[in-house]
């Protein structure tokens, strides 16, 4: 009897989905497969700067001047339309500076404060132990001042996309005009005013002007030719920083563990071919 | 040990010679061992994670602007989520903290080694009563000050006298003086 | 139960005399998974997953538990809390990526368990009662597992959230209200993510409850074994201790390897990026999938696209999905061969086999996006996943050609040969 009604059960599940799919042929057949679109052929895939990044790998490690020229490149030309509001100014200490420095350095930004004596909302220099203060006071005022485009926080921003540094990277220093194939392929596909043309964007029309213009655009304390390059991988790297500030603990406590879990497995391998040799052999006494 | 039909039991499988015996304990022995170290190894992290974080470890600093405390006034500020009590001292509680004999006290400490030099009257500590932690009254307007004329812990009744030293009740020393410096005449920095 | 020949527990001392006479817990840890318990001894490496499912839901609960004292499920505050997890509490990393790649383990290493069962064919008289309790313990799973993943409240967090409820607004007539009973507004918000948080801690705590009563299930017959034959005598099995425990201690050392590359050196290579973007109401990312181990079951609810009859696409879509993993409940009556293991079942065999690169494929599609061609494919996988449940299966176990059995598990390992001249030798 059970055989019968799951007979029933399947033949109906069947008969459903192959009706589905009949239908989905059938319109396939008559219209094709859906139409290509110039972002879905043209939409280009990140790359990392000559050479990767140095905290790729199973044992890659933060580089601290490419950090600070990052986090200066961030200071200069990012935050004034994007937050990083996960990260506090204690946390530069990571990026190799001392106590007295971090204080000057938050002291350096205006975060949002409380007068201590009519409780108005002011601003006041920052403290270690702030974060990164937003350019804009709200999400309204921030989709006001850009166009309706709200500058995303940067905190995440390497781990929000797929190969997050190579994206930032290749992202920023990829502006340029369409590629001739494109025009040739899409004549339809435009550029609305008011975006700009990124081959490394999902839609390749990027509602964010191309905030890294000319060589030297930032004087880097440490010396290095501020070229676009060069500060689009740095920031990258910083930004990898911050999305991840504990990915140098992780890498070096996980070959130390990895390492170990090896050599225990090795000893439960022999272990259990000890305990299990007496069977295989056949030797009971 | 071992029967006809193949059976191994614990029984059977211990009988081995010496050397064999040996040599198969030490294998296990090392691998279970092993094993131990690794689990004692995760235990660091689960017994860490509940140490404070890192952002409540970090240094803070809280700025208190003493110039509006009138003599004999004291106000309540916030230090590391903790209250903090600074009170400016009239030259009569001045006084009273002076005539003590500091030998005669739980927690020896004169009102100077209290204070900053050049501003005696100037008197910053904890609000947290070093018995149990509850935060002693006397701050306020109208609030009981304890049998000294300073701060009284209502929990557990310790009296702290105008200097924040303990008097009498179960309390086993002085209310804190946090470290703080005075960043200018009428500005205090704390931590 | 126990085989008759089973070691019997023998207090070493005063004090387990003591605790043997009080709480015979001693007692029972030998007989469950000490040297008391006779098992089948041809298990193969298929055998390990149950006692690294058990080891996957411990680590879950510790890591847990854990993540929680630092978490707080608050729509405002949650996002920010799982960052100060990752970036301020001491080891807070390594717990919330040991939980969250130890969620995908603890499926990886079930679905390996009942592919095991599916071959073969645990789930047959007189295991029916385990294989029944395992697939609740899969519900169950599947249940924290999603609303475990909604917690973080980034953007998958929240549109999973959407979308999952929204599954029960196929149900006719009551199945808006009921959507909006179930989050608590009319959007996933603060009663969403608090009643998800409430649940995710207490569903463990039941799997853990319905885990006992597998294992205690499970000692009733004791162990199957890939032959299928049934133990005759004590040459067919061996004490739990010390084979299976040091069979499953080098079992485990192998899943913590890959457990710590994925852990530690490729934390988020499950995870999807969408998910480090805060949770955005107004706002739908690109393509939207839920975590790799819905994928089969997400596919089979996609690959409804057409109303069929008088039902909706949407229904059948809902009832399909829940209905491919129910039809789990019927298998050990369905399935009525005489033989278990797929080693003497060359037909199923092959069968099994379409099934699992049938499962592969739907797990393909589940995770792409939802266009052509990935819907008429996983439409034709789905129809092979029913027809191969319900009508396949039933009926190749009637008339199908079986290969000789051995005539016991000795007889299997050693061979006919091997046990003659063991007889001969004594």
């Amino acid at each position: 009897m059970i055989r019968y009604i799951s007979l029933f059960l399947g033949l109906a599940f069947t008969a459903a989905v192959l009706w589905a799919f009949g239908n989905g042929a059938f319109v396939a057949a008559t219209q094709g497969l859906g139409e290509k679109t110039a972002d879905g052929v043209f939409h280009a895939h990140p790359h990392a700067p000559e050479g990767g990044f140095s905290f790729e790998g199973p044992v890659g490690r933060f580089d601290r001047q490419q950090l600070q020229r990052g986090y200066q490149v961030y200071k200069e030309v990012c935050s004034a339309c994007h937050s990083l509001k996960f990260v506090a100014f204690r946390d530069l200490a990571q990026l190799g500076y001392n106590e007295a420095e971090i204080k000057a350095e938050a002291a350096s930004w205006q975060v949002p404060g409380i007068d201590p004596n009519t409780g108005e909302a002011t601003t006041r220099a920052g403290l270690p132990t702030d974060h990164f203060p937003s350019p804009f006071p709200n999400a309204v005022a921030a989709a006001a001042a850009n166009n309706n485009a709200v500058p995303p926080d940067l905190s995440l921003m390497t781990k929000a996309r797929h190969e997050g540094p190579a994206y930032v990277y290749s992202l920023i220093s990829g502006y340029g005009a369409p590629d001739p194939a494109l025009r040739a392929e899409f004549p339809e596909f435009e550029t609305p005013t008011g975006l700009y043309f990124n081959k490394y964007f999902a839609t390749l029309n990027l509602a964010m002007a191309p905030p890294l213009t000319a060589t030297g655009q930032v004087s880097f304390a440490d010396g290095t030719e501020a070229t676009i390059p060069q500060m689009a991988a740095d920031v990258a790297a910083f930004l990898a920083w911050t999305a991840e500030p504990t990915l140098e603990q992780r890498k070096q406590t996980g070959v130390w563990f990895l390492g170990f879990m090896i050599f225990v497995t090795l000893l439960a391998f022999l272990s259990k071919k000890q305990v299990w040799s007496a069977l295989h052999t056949g030797r009971k006494d | 040990m071992a029967d006809t039909k193949g059976t191994v039991t614990q029984e059977s499988f211990a009988d081995h010679g010496d050397e064999g015996v040996r040599r198969r304990d030490f294998i296990n022995i090392a691998a279970v061992s092993a094993a131990g170290v690794g689990g004692l190894a995760t235990l660091i992290p689960l017994v860490t994670q509940m140490s404070p974080s890192a952002d409540v470890l970090a240094e803070s600093s809280t700025e208190v602007d003493v110039s509006a405390i009138e003599p004999g006034q004291a106000i309540k500020a916030v230090f590391r989520k903790q209250p903090l009590f600074v009170k400016r001292l009239t030259a009569g509680e001045i006084a009273a903290a002076n005539e003590v004999d500091v030998a005669e006290l739980r927690d020896p400490q004169t009102l100077a080694e209290r204070t900053k030099l050049g501003h005696e009257d100037v008197l910053v500590t904890m609000g947290v009563c070093t018995h149990l932690g509850c935060v002693p009254l006397g701050t306020a307007e109208g609030e009981v000050k304890g049998e000294f004329g300073g701060y009284f812990c209502p929990c557990h009744g310790s009296h702290y006298d105008t200097a924040g030293r303990i008097r009498k009740g179960p309390a086993p020393a002085n209310l804190q003086v946090p470290e703080y410096e005075f960043a200018s005449d009428t500005v205090i920095r704390v931590g | 139960m126990s085989f008759p020949w089973a070691n019997q527990y023998q207090p070493q001392n005063g004090f387990m005399k003591w605790m043997d006479e009080k709480l015979p817990l001693p007692r029972l840890v030998y007989n469950a998974i000490g040297a008391g318990y006779p098992v089948p001894r041809n298990l193969n490496y298929m055998w390990n997953f149950g006692v690294l499912a058990g080891f996957c839901l411990v680590l879950q609960i510790v890591t847990g538990v854990v993540l929680a004292m630092h978490y707080a499920s608050d729509a405002s505050l949650a996002f920010g809390k799982i960052e100060h997890i990752m970036r301020d509490v001491n080891w807070g990393w390594l717990m919330r990526y040991a939980h969250a790649n130890g969620a995908s383990f603890f499926f990886l290493v079930i679905y390996l368990h009942i592919f095991r069962g599916f071959y073969y064919s645990s789930y047959k008289a007189p295991r029916e009662m385990i294989w029944l309790l395992g697939v609740v313990i899969f519900l169950l799973m599947m249940a924290t597992g999603f609303m475990g993943y909604v917690l973080p409240w980034g953007q998958m967090s929240f549109w999973a959230a959407q979308v999952i409820t929204g599954l029960f607004e196929a149900i006719p007539l009551v199945g808006a209200p009921i959507k909006t009973w179930l989050l608590g507004g009319f959007a996933p918000d603060d009663a969403t993510l608090n009643r998800f948080f409430s649940l995710h801690y207490l569903l463990p705590f039941v799997i853990v409850g319905v885990v006992i009563l597998h294992v205690w299930a499970l000692h009733i017959p004791g162990s199957s074994n890939p032959t299928g034959v049934e133990v005759k005598s004590e040459s067919d099995t061996v004490p739990f201790h010390p084979y299976y425990t040091a069979k499953d201690g080098f079992g485990l050392g192998v899943f913590m390897i890959l457990f710590t590359i994925m852990v530690f050196f490729l934390p988020n290579a499950l995870g999807h990026p969408d998910n480090y973007i805060e949770a955005n109401p107004l706002s739908t990312p690109a393509h939207i999938v839920p975590e790799w181990y819905f994928w089969p079951f997400y596919a089979i609810l996609r690959a409804f696209t057409y109303d069929f009859l008088f039902v909706p696409a949407k229904l059948l879509g809902v009832i399909a999905m829940f209905g491919s993993i129910l039809i789990w409940f019927i298998l050990p009556w369905l399935d009525k061969s005489p033989v278990r293991s797929a080693n003497y079942r060359p037909t199923y065999r092959m069968f099994f086999w379409i099934l699992m690169v049938d499962m592969a494929v739907l797990f393909w599609c589940g995770g792409a996006p939802a266009q052509e061609p990935y819907v008429m494919i996983s439409q034709i996988a789905t129809a092979y996943y029913f027809m191969h449940f319900l009508v396949i299966v039933p009926f190749i176990s009637r008339s199908e050609k079986t290969a000789p059995l051995p005539k016991s598990i000795t007889d299997a390992v050693l061979g006919q040969a091997g046990a003659t001249a063991k007889g001969a030798r004594a």
